[in-house]
C-alpha cells in the first residue's frame, strides 16, 4: 500500500496542466480526486513517474445551462452533481447516478471527469454519458475539440484522450422530461456494479451497460430491437449482443449475460418503454 | 463530553452493575489521541519490510539481496539462510492436541521451501518505510514451483505433500466417542437420519488496525521494550523468551491501543520475533507496520473446515445420536493454537439438544495457504453452524415447523445443571425462554402467513425466515481441563486492586483489551463492590512491566475469567479495609457495612470512616492493627471451576428476488442471555458486531484460492467485508439467566453474535429457496450460487417431469 516514488508537480491553471502533462512524457499521468489512480498506485499496480495534479483548478467545478443542454466541469466533485438542483431537474439520470457511486468520502474526493477519463467499463457515469448521447470537450496544445461519449471509450482503460489532452467539460443533453433508470446490481453499496443498466426513453432510446465489456457500451441489441417496436422483454433479450462479458470473483460472464436481461427488462419498464 | 450515559450515583452495593455507562476509553479512540503501534514515532527508528513469496509452494533457489542492498537508505538485508542459526526455537504451536502430531519447522524467514503464497523470505531494514519497501521489491528470489494443496480432500490424499519431511499432509487425527456402540445402535434404530456435508470457507479476520511491531533495544542494559498489537502480550514476552533466547526479565512487551484482533492477533507472528531479533543485532530501534495487502496474506486466517453431520432421530423428530467428522485446513504450518480451534468446537455439536449419544472425529490437514487459527468464535461458530443447519434439515425429513424441532429437543431448564454427552456441564440455561421471546419480537407467525401469501401469489420477491438456537462455551479456562486436551498453558487470570492512600483505585488485571470496554468494566466491577464511582478507578492492562501476570484476551474468557478475577481481587482489598476501619471505629468487623464509600457500624449510622481514609491510615501505617502489613492492595490468581455456557436463539428474514438471486437480509433479531451483564451498552455493541461477522460470513467473505494457491480476494475490494448499508437495524434483547459457577454470574459475550448468525442466515436462505426445490447451499451465499442453485434444481424438476 505504499506506491513508488513519483515527481508532483501543481498545475495552477489548464495551460500550465497540459504544458506539464507534455513535459511528463508517457509516463505522466493527470490526479483530480484521485480515486481511481491513487488505489492502482498503492498496489503498485500503475506507477507513473509524474504527477500533474489539477485538484486546484476550481474554473473546472461548475454546472451550467447551456440551453439544450448541460455543461458539467470536468472537476465536479460526484457529491456536488448529485446536490445540484439544476442537474436533478434538466438531468435526473445523472443526478442520481453520481449519488450511487460508493461511499461518501468517494463522492465528496471522486470528480465526474476522473471517473470519465479513467474509461474503466465498471463505473458508472461513463454509461449514463453513453445513454445520453453526451458530449466530451477535450483540451489539448492545439485547442479544444468535442468527441461524442459514444466514440471516447476505444478499449479497456483506454479513451480517445491524447496523452497531453485534459477533458474538461461534459455536456449533457437536457431529458426534457424523458423518463430514466438506473439500476445497479452490486453485493455492497459501495462498490462498483456488477452490472449497470442506464436507460431514458426520449422518443429514441439510449441503453448503456455497466461492466458488461472491456470498456463501458451501449447496448445497440436493445435500442435496435425497441427501434424496431419491441416490448421490454423482447428487447432485454438482446440485452448482451455481441458482448463478451467479463468473469472475475464477483461473477461470471454467464451470469453477467443473465442479469444484463433482468435489468435491462427492468430498466425498460421503468423507463416506460 | 460527558463520561455518562445513564450516570448512576454509587450507594450500595449492586448499583453500577447492570448500567448503560458509555465507554471511557472512546473519547480518546474518538479523538484520535489513542496510541497504536505505527503511532509512536522514534527518533532513529529503522524500518523492516519483507519480501514475501510470490508463489504458493516450492523451493527457494535463490535470494539476491544485493540489489536491495545497494539502495539509499538501506541498512542490512537478511535471507532466511543467513538468519537460519539465528532462532533459539522455531515459531511456537502451543497445542499440540495429540501425542502424534505432525508439525513441521517454522522459521521466521524460509529457508528452503516457501509453502503459502505471502510466506517470508527475506527481510530489509531501511532508515524509512518508503526506502524499505522499495528494497523489499528490489529482492530477487528464485523459486522451483511445486504444486499447490488447495482443496482438503485432495490434501487428505497425500496427492501432493506440503512437507515433503512429514510424508503425509495430515497432522492428527482427535477423537471424542465415549461410546461409539451407542451411536451406531442408535442410528441402526433411528426413524430418520440426516446426512450432510457442509464447508466452512476460509475467512480474512480483517481487524481495522493491521499488526505492526516496534522494538525499542536498551543497549547498555540488554533489555528490550517490545509494542506491538496483539492480544497476547503476556503470552507473546514468553514465547519471545522462547523462541529468541533472551532472558524473559530483559523483555518487557506492551500491546498499546489495539484496533481490533478477533483471534488473528491471538498469536505470536514471525515479524514479532524477527524485529526483536534485529534490533538485537543492529541495536537500534525497529518498526514493522503490516500494510493492508499484506494483512490479507500474512496474517492467519479463520475457519477452512468440511464438516460431516449425521443425526438420528425417533419418529418424533428427537434426536437420538448425532456422529460428526470434521476435515480442518491447517493452512502451511502450525501457529499458536491452530490444531486447537476444531477441538473448541468438538464439544457443542450436540447444540442446545438432549442428545444421548455422540462420537466426534477430526482430520487436519496441511495445505499451501495461509495458516488459520482462532477466528471469533474459533471452534463453536462452526459447530453451531453444523448442527443448527442440520436440525433444519431434519425437521424438514420429519415434516414439522423448525420451531417445533427445536422444542421437541432442547435441554430442558430443570435439567441444569446438565451433563452433556461430549462431557461438559451446562452451568444454566432456559432455551425456551429466550426462544419465545425472539419468536415473540419477530412475529414469527406473521412472517410465517407473509410468506405464504408471497409464495401463494408467485412475487419476485419471497421471504425467508431462519431460526438458530444457540449456546457456546466462553470462560477459557479451567486450567485442569485445558491440561487434559494438551494445552500448554493454564487459563487462570490475574488481578490486582489497590486503594491508594489519596482515595483513589487501581485495578490491575492481566486481560488485554482491543476494543471490548474492559476499562469501562472492570472499573464498574471494582465500583460496584467499593460503592464508589467507577470515575475514581483507574484500569491497568497490557504492559507486562505493570500488570506481570495474565493470560489475555480471547475466547470470551476476560468477563467470567479476568472480571471475576477483579470482583475477587477487590473484596480481598475491602476485607482487610474492614479489618482497618473496624480498628479505628473500635467495632466488630463483622457490624461494618460498606456504603457511599464509607464503613458504618451497622445501627449506629454516625459512626463512620470513609474507604479513603482507611486508604490513608494504610499508607501511613501509624495506627493499624498490630500485625497487619501496611498499604491496601490484594492480589487473586483465579482458575475458574467451569466454563460457562451463553445461549440464546437468534432469528434472520431475508428476502430473495427469484429474478437474479441476490438475498437481503431484511430483519434481525437475536435474544441473547450472556447471564448477569455489567454494562447493557457493551453487551449490545458485542452482539452487533458479532452479527455482522457471522452474516458476512453467511452472505459474502470468502478468502478464494485459484488451483495455483494464489489469493483471489486480496483486496478489501474482492474481499466482502459489509459496511452499515448491507445490514438491517438489528433487533437485539435478552433474557437473564446468571452462570452459577462465578460470583458475578457472568457468562460472556465476545463471540456469540458470530456463533448465532451465521446458520441463522443461511436457514433462512435455504427457507426462502425451499419453494424452488433448494434443499441447501454452502457459503457465502452469493448472488450467483444462487442463481445457479436454482436454475440447477428447475432443470433436475423439469428432466424428472420428462421422465
Amino acid at each position: 500500500m505504499i506506491p513508488s516514488s513519483f515527481e508532483y508537480r501543481r498545475a495552477s491553471s489548464l495551460a500550465e496542466a497540459i504544458t506539464m502533462l507534455g513535459e511528463g512524457g508517457d509516463d505522466a499521468k493527470l490526479l483530480a480526486g484521485g480515486h481511481s489512480l491513487l488505489p492502482l498506485m498503492k498496489l503498485r499496480l500503475a506507477s507513473p513517474t509524474v504527477l500533474v495534479d489539477i485538484g486546484r483548478l476550481r474554473e473546472l467545478s461548475y454546472v451550467r445551462d447551456g440551453g439544450d443542454h448541460l455543461a458539467v466541469g470536468a472537476l465536479t466533485r460526484h457529491a456536488d452533481v448529485h446536490n445540484s438542483d439544476v442537474v436533478g431537474r434538466e438531468v435526473p439520470l445523472l443526478a442520481h447516478v453520481a449519488g450511487q457511486i460508493g461511499d461518501p468520502q468517494v463522492r465528496h474526493r471522486g470528480t465526474i471527469g476522473g471517473s470519465i477519463a479513467h474509461g474503466d467499463p465498471a463505473s458508472d457515469l461513463p454509461a449514463v454519458c453513453l445513454a445520453l448521447r453526451a458530449t466530451l470537450l477535450l483540451a489539448g496544445p492545439s485547442g479544444e475539440r468535442q468527441v461524442p461519449a459514444i466514440e471516447f471509450f476505444t478499449g479497456f482503460l483506454e479513451t480517445a484522450l491524447a496523452r497531453d489532452e485534459v477533458l474538461t467539460e461534459i455536456r449533457f443533453p437536457k431529458l426534457g422530461g424523458a423518463r430514466w433508470s438506473f439500476q445497479k446490481f452490486n453485493v455492497r453499496a459501495q462498490d462498483w456494479a456488477i452490472v449497470g443498466v442506464a436507460a431514458v426513453r426520449n422518443g429514441s432510446a439510449g441503453v448503456a451497460l455497466v461492466n458488461m465489456a472491456d470498456r463501458p457500451v451501449l447496448a445497440t441489441g436493445v435500442e435496435a430491437a425497441l427501434a424496431a417496436g419491441a416490448s421490454p422483454e423482447e428487447a432485454a433479450a438482446h440485452a448482451s449482443d455481441g458482448l463478451e462479458p467479463p468473469s472475475d470473483v464477483r461473477a461470471s460472464g454467464e451470469y453477467r449475460r443473465h442479469l444484463a436481461t433482468v435489468l435491462v427488462r427492468r430498466a425498460l419498464e421503468e423507463a416506460g418503454a | 463530553m460527558t463520561a455518562t450515559e445513564a450516570t448512576t450515583a454509587p450507594g450500595s452495593a449492586g448499583a453500577v452493575l447492570g448500567t448503560r455507562r458509555l465507554r471511557t476509553e472512546d473519547p480518546p479512540l474518538l479523538t484520535g489521541e489513542s496510541l497504536f503501534v505505527a503511532d509512536i514515532k522514534l527518533s532513529g527508528c529503522l524500518h523492516l519490510a519483507l519480501v514475501r513469496s510470490t508463489v504458493a509452494h516450492g523451493r527457494i533457489l535463490s535470494v539476491d539481496l544485493g540489489p536491495a542492498k545497494s539502495m539509499p537508505g538501506v541498512v542490512a538485508a537478511f535471507s532466511g539462510a543467513d538468519l537460519k542459526d539465528a532462532w533459539a526455537a522455531p515459531m511456537p504451536c502451543a497445542w499440540p492436541v495429540t501425542a502424534d502430531m505432525l508439525s513441521p519447522t517454522h522459521l521466521p524467514l524460509a529457508v528452503e521451501t516457501v509453502a503459502y503464497l505471502g510466506d517470508a523470505v527475506a527481510a530489509v531494514v531501511a532508515e524509512s518505510e518508503y526506502a524499505a519497501r522499495d528494497a523489499a521489491d528490489a529482492v530477487v528470489v528464485e523459486y522451483d514451483p511445486l504444486p499447490a494443496v488447495i482443496h482438503l480432500e485432495d490434501a487428505l490424499s497425500d496427492r501432493n505433500l506440503v512437507h515433503e519431511e512429514l510424508g503425509t499432509n495430515s497432522s492428527y487425527t482427535w477423537e471424542l466417542s465415549p461410546d461409539p456402540v451407542a451411536v451406531e445402535a442408535a442410528f441402526a434404530a433411528a426413524a430418520h437420519t440426516v446426512s450432510k456435508r457442509y464447508v466452512q470457507q476460509r475467512l480474512i479476520p480483517s481487524a481495522m488496525e493491521p499488526r505492526g511491531v516496534l522494538v525499542v533495544p536498551h543497549p547498555y542494559g540488554g533489555e528490550y521494550t517490545v509494542y506491538s498489537a496483539t492480544q497476547i502480550p503476556h503470552i507473546l514476552k514468553i514465547m519471545l523468551a522462547i523462541t529468541t533466547g533472551i532472558p524473559e526479565t530483559s523483555l518487557r512487551v506492551i500491546a498499546p491501543s489495539v484496533g481490533g484482533g478477533f483471534g488473528s492477533k491471538l498469536n505470536v507472528y514471525a515479524e514479532e520475533i524477527l524485529a526483536v531479533v534485529l534490533a538485537q543485532r543492529l541495536r537500534r530501534p525497529i518498526r514493522w507496520v503490516e500494510e493492508r495487502s499484506e494483512n490479507s496474506v500474512a496474517t492467519i486466517q479463520g475457519r477452512g473446515q468440511i464438516q460431516h453431520i449425521d443425526l438420528a432421530a425417533d419418529s418424533g423428530g428427537k434426536i437420538t445420536a448425532i456422529r460428526v467428522k470434521l476435515l480442518a485446513d491447517m493452512g502451511a504450518y502450525l501457529q499458536l493454537v491452530t490444531p486447537g480451534v476444531p477441538l473448541l468446537g468438538a464439544f457443542l455439536y450436540t447444540g442446545v439438544y438432549d442428545v444421548p449419544a455422540y462420537s466426534f472425529s477430526c482430520t487436519s490437514v496441511f495445505t499451501t495457504m495461509t495458516p488459520t487459527d482462532a477466528y471469533r468464535g474459533a471452534g463453536r461458530p462452526e459447530a453451531t453452524y453444523a448442527i443448527e443447519r442440520a436440525i433444519d434439515a431434519l425437521a424438514a425429513e420429519v415434516g414439522v415447523d423448525p420451531v417445533e424441532i427445536r422444542r421437541r429437543n432442547f435441554v430442558r431448564e430443570e435439567q441444569f445443571p446438565y451433563a452433556s454427552v461430549a462431557g461438559l456441564v451446562y452451568d444454566t440455561g432456559r432455551y425456551a425462554l429466550a426462544l419465545d421471546k425472539a419468536l415473540d419480537i419477530a412475529g414469527y407467525q406473521g412472517l410465517r402467513d407473509e410468506q405464504a401469501r408471497r409464495r401463494q401469489a408467485g412475487e419476485t420477491k419471497q421471504l425467508g425466515i431462519g431460526v438458530s438456537s444457540y449456546m457456546e462455551m466462553c470462560g477459557l479456562a479451567p486450567s485442569r481441563v485445558l491440561g487434559s486436551l494438551n494445552y500448554t498453558a493454564g487459563g487462570w487470570e490475574a488481578a490486582t486492586v489497590r486503594l491508594l492512600p489519596t482515595g483513589k483505585v487501581q485495578v490491575v488485571t492481566g486481560t488485554s483489551p482491543h476494543g471490548q470496554g474492559h476499562e469501562t468494566a472492570w472499573a464498574m466491577i471494582a465500583a460496584d463492590r467499593l460503592t464508589m464511582s467507577p470515575d475514581d478507578i483507574e484500569v491497568i492492562h497490557s504492559d507486562t512491566a505493570m500488570a506481570p501476570y495474565g493470560m489475555d484476551t480471547y475466547g470470551s474468557r476476560s468477563l467470567p475469567v479476568g472480571g471475576v478475577a477483579v470482583a475477587l481481587a477487590t473484596d480481598k482489598v475491602i476485607d482487610k479495609a474492614r479489618e482497618i476501619a473496624a480498628h479505628l471505629l473500635e467495632a466488630a468487623a463483622e457490624d461494618l457495612e460498606l456504603t457511599d464509600g464509607s464503613f458504618r457500624v451497622k445501627g449506629s449510622p454516625t459512626m463512620e470512616v470513609a474507604l479513603g481514609a482507611v486508604a490513608f491510615e494504610a499508607f501511613s501505617a501509624h495506627n493499624l492493627p498490630d500485625g497487619m502489613e501496611p498499604n491496601l492492595e490484594a492480589s487473586v490468581h483465579y482458575d475458574p471451576p467451569n466454563f460457562s455456557f451463553p445461549f440464546g436463539t437468534h432469528i434472520a428474514v431475508v428476502e430473495l428476488d427469484t429474478d437474479t438471486g441476490q438475498v437481503r437480509l431484511n430483519r434481525y433479531i437475536a435474544v441473547d442471555d450472556c447471564g448477569n451483564q455489567v454494562n447493557p451498552l457493551i453487551v449490545e455493541g458485542q452482539v452487533h458486531g458479532g452479527i455482522v461477522q457471522g452474516v458476512a460470513q453467511a452472505m459474502w467473505e470468502e478468502a478464494l484460492y485459484d488451483d495455483d494457491g494464489n489469493l483471489l480476494t486480496s483486496t478489501m475490494i474482492d474481499y466482502l467485508v459489509p459496511a452499515a448499508s448491507e445490514l438491517p437495524s438489528f433487533e437485539t434483547a435478552s433474557t437473564i439467566t446468571p452462570s452459577t459457577t462465578n460470583v458475578l454470574g457472568v457468562k460472556g459475550v465476545g463471540e456469540a453474535g458470530t456463533i448465532g448468525s451465521a446458520p441463522a442466515v443461511m436457514n433462512a436462505i435455504v427457507d426462502a429457496l425451499s419453494p424452488f426445490g433448494v434443499t441447501d447451499l454452502d457459503m457465502p451465499a452469493t448472488p450467483e450460487r444462487i442463481w445457479r442453485a436454482m436454475a440447477q434444481a428447475s432443470a433436475m424438476a423439469q428432466a424428472e417431469g420428462e421422465a
